[in-house]
């Protein structure tokens, strides 16, 4: 029931009050409506983490590449050996 | 889609594996401590690929599993009055009470809904103004903010109607408490990405400096969690104990703080109850006063009750890693996840489950 899963903000909606900003989400062609309370600086097109219908953290894109750079480093290191 | 498929990737993860092997020189015990990584390492046959010396041990990271049967049992005696909608997750309706479940209640004419977010309670408060709607709040950090935010907004809005049975669960006291416990075998830690998002991981800071035990912060998908390990075995080969992160796509130190802010301001720390692992203080979230018409537990003049669980479940010694499911007596037979006797076969983040559906042999 943890499960927080990674989806594409399509939409947002602004409301009233800022505590219900709410969005479209799409999770690999399923969308669902999410509440971006919690990340207000989230815009369409970016990659939001979500867990029981609200979003709890943006995915730094950047940073989403670091598990490869890392072995594309070790390959390098394994090279130099070589 | 995009950030899952990529972190699956084989030969990616056979490189990480062959690290790993290549760093370990000796048995390591590693407790991942989150039930969704759990479920992972069992889906993905991650525990296979990895050097015999590296054991994982299935830490008690999964709300589902450790809300205490006396909880159970309230949400059932709450959700079989006349004037209450009970609503949850659906993870909870088949978690055995003593008696019965969740589901049982329903079929017997209760009205009890699943939801996939507790916010939807409150629309259901608002079109049933002559019917009491309680949401059965389980949940580690993760899943703080958007219970928080249903009882703040419940507040703003006025709802006289509606109230929450908080089953709240926090990690870093559950660490402690297998870390101090004199049985333990754990010697490094995975910690629970998604908890981070919400909490960042200053906490761990004095827990790995205290227990010199390395913490890893770690994420959900194959590749994360090898990458995890071979940072925490490293560490360990190595002989340091520090906090690293390896989750820093989703990860900051310091986590979110509009989420931290809502959450602090409608719970605060209290002691709880863990199924089959007992009372461990600190380790839960209780209303703050102001909010405390909230509380269904009051509300509906519950009393304290303490119920026996069933003997021959073991599920408090796996929840610790002192056990694994193969080696309880009722696993496959008396206990499948249809016919489950204890939590951790019922919840798919559950050890037991996960062995169940993977690894039935
Ligand atoms: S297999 Fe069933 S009875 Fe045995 S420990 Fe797991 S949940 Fe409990």
């Amino acid at each position: 029931m943890c499960l927080a899963v990674p989806g594409k903000i399509i939409s947002i909606d602004c409301g009233m009050e800022e505590l219900m900003r709410f969005g479209k989400v799409n999770f690999g062609g399923i969308v669902k409506d999410v509440n971006l309370a919690y990340v207000p600086e989230a815009k369409i097109g970016d990659y939001v983490i979500v867990h029981v219908g609200f979003a709890l953290n943006t995915v730094d894109e950047a940073e989403a590449q670091k598990v490869f750079e890392y072995l594309r480093e070790m390959d390098s290191l394994d090279e130099l050996k070589e | 889609m995009k950030f899952i498929d990529e972190y699956r990737d084989r030969g990616a993860a056979e490189k990480y594996s062959h690290m790993i092997h290549e760093i370990t020189t000796r048995k390591w015990n590693i407790m991942e401590v989150c039930g969704g990584q759990t479920h992972a390492i069992v889906k993905f046959g991650i525990d296979e690929l990895l050097p015999e010396g590296i054991n994982l041990i299935h830490g008690p990271g999964c709300p589902v599993c450790v809300t205490s049967l006396e909880l159970i049992d309230k949400s059932i005696e709450i959700a079989s009055r006349k004037d209450v909608i009970f609503c949850s997750f659906g993870d909870m309706l088949r978690v055995p009470g003593s008696k019965k479940d969740l589901l049982q209640v329903k079929a017997e004419g209760g009205d009890v809904r699943m939801l996939y977010s507790p916010i939807d309670s409150l629309k259901i408060a608002k079109d049933n103004p002559d019917k009491e709607i309680v949401f059965f709040a389980v949940g580690f950090e993760t899943t703080a903010p958007a219970n928080a935010m249903a009882v703040y907004q419940a507040k703003v809005q006025g709802l006289k109607n509606f109230s929450i049975l908080v089953s709240h669960v926090l990690v870093p006291p559950a660490m402690e408490a297998i870390l101090s416990s004199k049985n333990n075998l754990v010697k490094g830690f995975l910690a629970a990405g998604h908890v981070c998002t919400v909490m960042g991981y200053n906490e761990y800071y004095p827990l790995a400096e205290k227990y010199r035990v390395p913490i890893v912060v770690t994420g959900f998908e194959p590749l994360d969690i090898l990458q995890g390990i071979y940072m925490c075995v490293k560490q360990l080969e190595e002989g340091r104990y520090e906090v690293e992160n390896q989750y820093s796509r989703a990860v900051s130190r310091e986590g979110n703080r509009g989420a931290q802010e809502i959450i602090s301001k409608v719970f605060k720390i209290g002691s709880r109850k863990w199924r089959g692992i007992g009372e461990i203080p600190d380790s839960g979230l209780v209303l703050q006063d102001e909010y405390i018409e909230f509380d269904a537990s009051l509300k509906f003049g519950l009393a304290e009750m303490t119920v026996e669980e069933p003997k021959e479940c073991i599920s408090g010694l796996i929840l610790q890693g002192l056990k694994k499911p193969f080696e309880c007596g009722a696993f496959g037979t008396k206990c499948t996840p249809e016919r489950p006797l204890g939590a951790t076969m019922v919840s798919s983040e559950g050890a037991c489950a996960a062995y169940y559906r993977y690894r039935k042999k």
